[in-house]
């Protein structure tokens, strides 16, 4: 196999983990019934915190920590806003977000552009030596292969566990749950903070690996937690389809810098918002099976062509649990 | 009695512990609070041209609160609105350099460039609803991803079709012709048309969602979406009507911002100021009445952090952090306000 393209899977493989740390983080909030809106910036204040924290302390562990402590944080103000005062969702996730933005770029003012701490490289003895695949899955940092772990270990419980039944239950039919005796509110905290320590280990996992350092309004990061939230959708809120999410992504954005030299009228600004208006069309497919058109318009199709379609679409489409965004009140 | 005052001091409670919270950031960040606090004061009020440059910032926060309070009142968050200042200062820009060689009168030119900001702020604002209603697709995503498309348009204007002579810099276009900026009031950098446009805006949309029957009906869409329809009121034609309202006045404010403030297409040219009309928007509590002074007191902030950076090296992101925390604890407050008065209910 060719040498470049072994090295362009590995990079994918390497870049799409701290996505899915995200993804999967917010998978498990929004199972729960919760929309943790705030993923984008808090990716943008936990990698300069975990990078801050990383200079200061010399320990890349400890930088992960500080980015696990401040997103699960966050996320504890979501739950305490949205479970105990039923305040709306999308209002202090959305003001938080911008809040978090604004702090990652305040108080990351002094250590802009500093050279910090990485996380080493650890390539696994024995599986690195299997031609192709030993390059490509096992010549990585422990946080890639974690990212490997994560997505299995979250799909086994979310659809092989009685506490992941638990809790599709509270995210799907919250009185249901609570009838068999699931306490509905404690854990959608529970999941909810537990979420957000996941995406805040994102933005660490960035500082530190992916895009080592802390560059203010250049590090590129801006953006890519409204890209977390939508492969969630786009993932269906199931751990397996959200990676393949995230792997797409990632190799859609290692397709746009390959052909960046082929295309040099076109301004690197233009290329790199490329992922936006793909995130849009994705949205698209994965929801117009739902919209009324769409069905006036199956109803008017031949037989054969609607069974098709209507199979197409089955794949497709990504149905939200039923109680997302809607505050449990027992009766 | 008594419990009036009680639900009285949730408001101020909320306004202390944003204070507390920015002074604690402060303070991590090794400044001295009352010196940044003096400094975004003095920055914003100490000369009557620093007092015109939040009013230069308070007009186009105007407009986009104002939209966004229609768009809210339709329950729909129109988080696009920052795209759709961008589009509306691109479709001014080009008008303005289409006809600044011609004979035409600058009167003229200037109001087709007007008409054409409205156009394509509504044009982009109407695409998020068509997304929503016909692909499903969240306005949120939708008018997000569109944010960062009308950014990326920008960046290529200015570096392509419409860049400089020579070579293209983030500095922005060429600047339009003396005749094509809006007249400025003597020795400031405030504009008297700018400013009646901004006022007319918010007390226009006031009367609508006061007085006006549409204003009515836009109620009942975004109160409950189920209810309107059965009453035979369409859900989705309400909200695309409240789309292309709130995106004509965002698209307003980017052609205010391209012939009134920076006679030029830059790339940053909607500035925030769409994020933070949400923001004003969320403080108010969606009622027009307070938008004008909200929307002042956080132009103000803006313009006076502007001198953070320079006396006391800090990033002038504090302002942001200040408005965030303030709606943030606002939010919060009045949750536990809500909490506290069910509980005695019952």
């Amino acid at each position: 196999m060719n040498e470049t393209l072994i090295i362009g899977l590995a990079g994918i493989l390497a870049a799409a983990a701290p996505l899915l740390f995200a993804v999967i983080g917010e998978t498990f909030t929004e199972r729960a019934g919760v929309i943790n809106l705030s993923v984008n910036g808090t990716i943008l204040l936990t990698a300069m915190a975990g990078f801050a924290v990383a200079i200061a302390t010399g320990s890349t562990i400890l930088g992960l920590l500080a980015g696990a402590i401040i997103g699960a944080l966050i996320a504890l103000i979501i739950a305490f806003s949205s479970i105990t005062l039923k305040q709306s969702q999308v209002a202090v996730g959305f003001v938080l977000t911008l809040l978090c933005r604004d702090l990652a770029y305040f108080l990351g003012n002094p250590i802009m552009g500093l050279s910090g701490p990485t996380v080493p490289h650890l390539p696994i003895p024995g599986l690195q030596e299997i031609p192709i695949l030993g390059p490509i899955f096992f010549k990585h940092d422990l946080l890639v292969y974690s990212s490997y772990l994560l997505v299995i270990v979250a799909y086994l419980y979310f659809f092989k566990t009685r506490p992941g039944l638990m809790l599709r239950g509270i995210g799907e039919r919250p009185a249901a749950a609570f009838v068999r005796g699931a306490n509905v509110n404690r854990l959608r905290y529970l999941y909810t903070i537990l979420g957000g320590a996941l995406v805040g280990l994102a933005g660490p996992m960035y500082s530190l690996s992916v895009k080592a350092g802390w560059k203010g309004t250049v590090s590129g990061l801006d953006g890519i937690g409204w890209i977390a939230l939508s492969i969630t959708i786009f993932g269906a809120w199931n751990p397996a389809r959200a990676a393949f999410g995230a792997y797409l992504f990632a190799f859609l954005q290692w397709l746009g810098l390959a052909l960046q030299p082929s295309l040099p009228n076109i301004p690197s600004q233009v290329l790199q918002v490329a992922p936006f208006p793909l995130m849009i069309l994705t949205l698209m497919l994965v929801n117009v099976g739902n919209s009324e058109w769409m069905e006036q318009l199956l109803s008017s199709l031949p037989e054969q062509q609607r069974k098709l379609l209507l199979k197409i679409l089955r794949v497709l489409r990504s149905s939200p649990p039923a109680a997302l965004g809607v505050p449990f009140e027992r009766e | 009695m008594k419990k009036r005052w009680i639900e009285w001091l949730f408001q101020p409670l909320a306004v202390v512990l944003a204070l507390i919270f920015t002074t604690i950031v402060l303070l991590i960040a090794g400044a001295n609070p009352l010196q940044a606090y003096g400094n975004i004061l003095s920055g914003a009020f100490s000369s009557t041209s620093k007092v015109a440059d939040s009013l230069v910032a308070w007009i186009p926060l105007l407009l986009a609160t104002a939209g966004l309070l229609i768009t809210f009142t339709a329950g729909l968050w129109n988080i696009g609105v920052e795209g759709q200042i961008t589009l509306g200062a691109i479709f001014t820009t080009w008008v303005l350099r289409a006809l600044q060689d011609t004979n035409t009168a600058a009167w003229l030119i200037l109001l087709l460039g007007f008409l054409a900001g409205m156009a394509g702020g509504a044009l982009w604002a109407a695409l998020v609803g068509i997304l929503r209603i016909y692909g499903g697709v969240n306005e949120i995503f939708g008018g997000l991803g569109l944010n960062f498309v009308s950014t990326a348009l920008v960046i290529w204007l200015i570096f392509g079709p419409w860049k400089r002579p020579g070579v293209g810099s983030m500095s922005g276009t060429v600047p339009f012709d003396e005749r094509l900026w809006l007249p400025m009031l003597p020795g400031l950098r405030l504009s008297l048309w700018a400013l009646i446009l901004g006022i007319l805006a918010i007390v226009a949309i006031y009367f609508v969602l006061q007085g006006s029957y549409f204003g009515l009906r836009l109620k009942a869409v975004g109160r409950n979406r189920r209810a309107a329809a059965l009453m035979g009121m369409s859900p989705s034609r309400y909200g695309l009507a409240a789309f292309l309202i709130c995106g004509a006045l965002a698209g307003l404010a980017g052609a205010v911002q391209v012939t009134g403030v920076y006679h030029r297409l830059i790339p940053s040219i909607s500035s925030g100021y769409g994020f933070l009309g949400l923001l004003v928007a969320m403080l108010v509590n969606y009622q027009a009445i307070w938008v004008a002074p909200i929307a002042f007191f956080f132009a103000a902030l803006n313009i006076g952090s502007i001198q953070l950076p320079i006396v006391l090296k800090l990033d002038s992101t504090l302002s942001g952090v200040l408005q965030g925390s303030l709606v943030l604890f606002v939010l919060l407050m009045d949750g536990v306000r809500r909490n506290l008065l069910n509980r005695r209910k019952e």
